[in-house]
């Protein structure tokens, strides 16, 4: 399949400072379409109908997200776009944030009006600061040509904390407490921002509702899968000839990303969707990239033959530990205990029981775990435990008996 | 206004809560780092309790409570930076300011630590000073970088 030029469509093509030239490609022509020819109840009907579904990992359909928000009884609403980015080999969002701004402010302000918001937050990773001017400038822009119609946007900035992705804990640190997980239920279109109804969305996905609303949900629905309509975009890093931010129709095959666009060789595993995501081998380049396969938030990391499985998990898992927000045990302490275990694997005194005891620690994460840092914290190890058993052996082989 | 008296405008229409995070991040940047002083200060201001300020400041890798060199070096280590070589660059930012991560130079003009991704693995090894991002680093270019950040 050809690369797809849904999302990326003005990345490249625009002047990002300027918003004439975005206006020339067609831009705020959804939104006047959605605010002037279409109810709110239409416009989360259409899109409901494009089967659109998250991009920031869980891919949840936003139009069932944007309907109970809609449904909602509260006179204050809001909506975020998550801009927090922070898992491991993720880039894709700055280079659309970069690329183009105007889509994001034009796709927040349609969600405003869907759901019945005057209020959106881009809630922006300090990482990402150099392009907190570019946004503001883009915002300044569209609202002072009376483009937005009083929809009210504002950029607030993380202190760098990988949770703060997770929805609860963005809205903890949004309102400026530390970025804890809160329980769930309520949800966020009941009980989100301030205790008022929410909509939280990854810039990806938000970017995709201009097109929707604009070539309607038929043209949408005719991209991609029976279950992953549109497109995704990709960032590719590690053993790859050419690492970057790629869109593919969903349903296309891993190999056409890792080999033909990326330019990998000699794979020997590849990383999906991140630190909590899933580890493939090799021999798995033929899956296809759609949420019924392996898709994630588009973090794809690819390691060639020279690389050992059991150095790249451990260093996963030092990042897990190091970012776990604490609010829950299994969470907290398993993730420091899986590196203390593997820091025995490392110095070759391991022996077969540590292995058991990290397979029953990961049914329990996974089981109990508050969020989803925690309950997918073990996705890497387990899958480099079924497909790369070899590479732990030879760390363990000192051992007699260790491994059975 | 001077920082004192914004704060206090902030803590008397009670915005002190929504106001925090970004108090937090200007004290850190205009003090270096956030001591209890500092703490008890804003919060005093902010009208919140020093324990929620202190809990916050500590929570985000981009505060801190202890003091930090002018120009704060920040070194990514997660996988994508570490498959291209990150430790060599780690190695030659430490030696060319004669200091290990977690330390501030005696001068005050570096402070150097580890950081995990920042968003910039297409141009790995990558990392960043203060606000600024480099990325496609190699050792050769470390002094040059150096040298812009007095
Ligand atoms: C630990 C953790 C980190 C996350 N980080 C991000 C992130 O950086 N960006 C993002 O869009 N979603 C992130 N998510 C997913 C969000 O919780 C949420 O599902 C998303 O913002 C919903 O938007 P979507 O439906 O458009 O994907 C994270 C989730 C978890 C559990
Ligand atoms: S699973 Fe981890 S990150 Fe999520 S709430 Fe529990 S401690 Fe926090
Ligand atoms: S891993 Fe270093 S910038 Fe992402």
């Amino acid at each position: 399949m050809p690369e797809a030029n849904i999302v990326l469509k003005n990345c490249g093509v625009i002047d990002p400072a300027r918003l004439d030239s975005y206006l020339a490609e067609g831009g705020f022509e959804a939104l006047e379409k959605a605010s002037g020819a279409m109810t709110p109840a239409e416009v989360v009907a259409e899109v409901k109908a494009s089967g659109l579904r998250g991009r920031g990992g869980a891919g949840f359909p936003v139009g069932l997200k944007w309907g109970f928000t809609r449904q909602a009884p509260a006179e204050i609403k809001y909506v975020i776009c998550n801009a927090d980015e922070g898992e491991v080999g993720t880039f894709k969002d700055r280079y659309i944030l970069e690329g183009d701004p105007f889509g994001l402010i034009e796709a927040m302000a349609i969600a405003g009006y869907a759901v019945g918001a005057g209020r959106g937050f881009i809630y922006l990773r300090a990482e990402y600061h150099f392009l907190k001017d570019k946004l503001a400038g883009a915002i300044t822009q569209a609202k002072e040509k009376g483009l937005l119609g009083g929809f009210e946007i504002e950029i607030y900035e993380g202190a760098g904390a990988y949770v703060c992705g997770e929805e609860m804990a963005l809205m903890e640190s949004l309102e400026g407490k530390r970025g804890e997980v809160r329980y769930k239920p309520p949800f966020p279109p009941s009980r989100g921002l301030w205790g008022q109804p929410t909509v939280i969305n990854n810039v990806e996905t938000l970017m995709s509702i201009p097109r929707i609303i604009k070539n309607g949900a038929g043209w949408f629905t005719a991209i991609g899968t029976e279950k992953s309509k549109g497109s995704k975009v990709f960032s590719v890093s590690g053993d790859v000839g050419k690492p970057g931010v790629y869109e593919l129709e969903m349903g296309s095959p891993l190999r056409e990303l890792v080999e033909d666009l990326a330019q990998a060789q000699d794979t020997k595993a590849v990383q999906m969707g991140g630190a909590t995501g899933r580890l493939l081998p090799g021999a798995m380049l033929d899956t296809s990239l759609d949420f019924e396969n392996v898709l994630g938030a588009g973090s794809v990391i690819v390691y060639n033959s020279s690389r050992d499985m059991v150095d790249i998990v451990h260093r996963n898992l030092e990042f897990l530990a190091e970012e776990s927000c604490g609010k829950c045990a299994p969470c907290r302490e398993g993730t420091q205990l899986m590196v203390v275990v593997f820091k025995r694997i490392l110095a070759g005194k391991a022996k077969e029981r540590d292995i058991e005891f990290l397979k029953e620690l990961a049914t329990t994460m996974s089981l109990t775990s508050l969020c989803g840092l925690g309950q997918a914290a073990p996705s890497t190890l387990l899958d480099s435990l079924s497909h790369f058993e070899d590479a732990y052996r030879a760390r363990m082989k000192d051992i007699a008996g260790a491994v059975t | 206004m001077n920082m004192t008296a914004k704060i206090r405008e902030i803590g008397k229409q009670g915005r002190g809560r929504e106001e925090l995070l970004a108090v937090l991040r200007e004290a850190r940047e205009s003090y270096g780092c956030l001591t209890p002083e500092v703490i008890v200060e804003l919060a005093a201001g902010l009208d919140l309790p020093v324990g929620e300020v202190y809990g916050v400041a500590t929570f985000y890798s981009f505060l801190s409570t202890r003091p930090k060199g002018r120009n704060n070096i920040r070194i990514c280590k997660s996988i994508p930076c570490f498959l291209k070589d990150s430790q060599i660059i780690i190695d030659t930012v430490a030696e060319a300011i004669d200091i290990q991560p977690g330390e501030t130079t005696a001068d005050n003009r570096f402070s150097f630590e580890l950081t995990n991704c920042i968003g910039a693995c297409d141009k790995a090894p990558a990392m960043m000073v203060n606000h600024r991002v480099y990325g496609g680093l190699t050792p050769a270019e470390i002094a040059r970088i150096l040298a812009e950040h007095k």
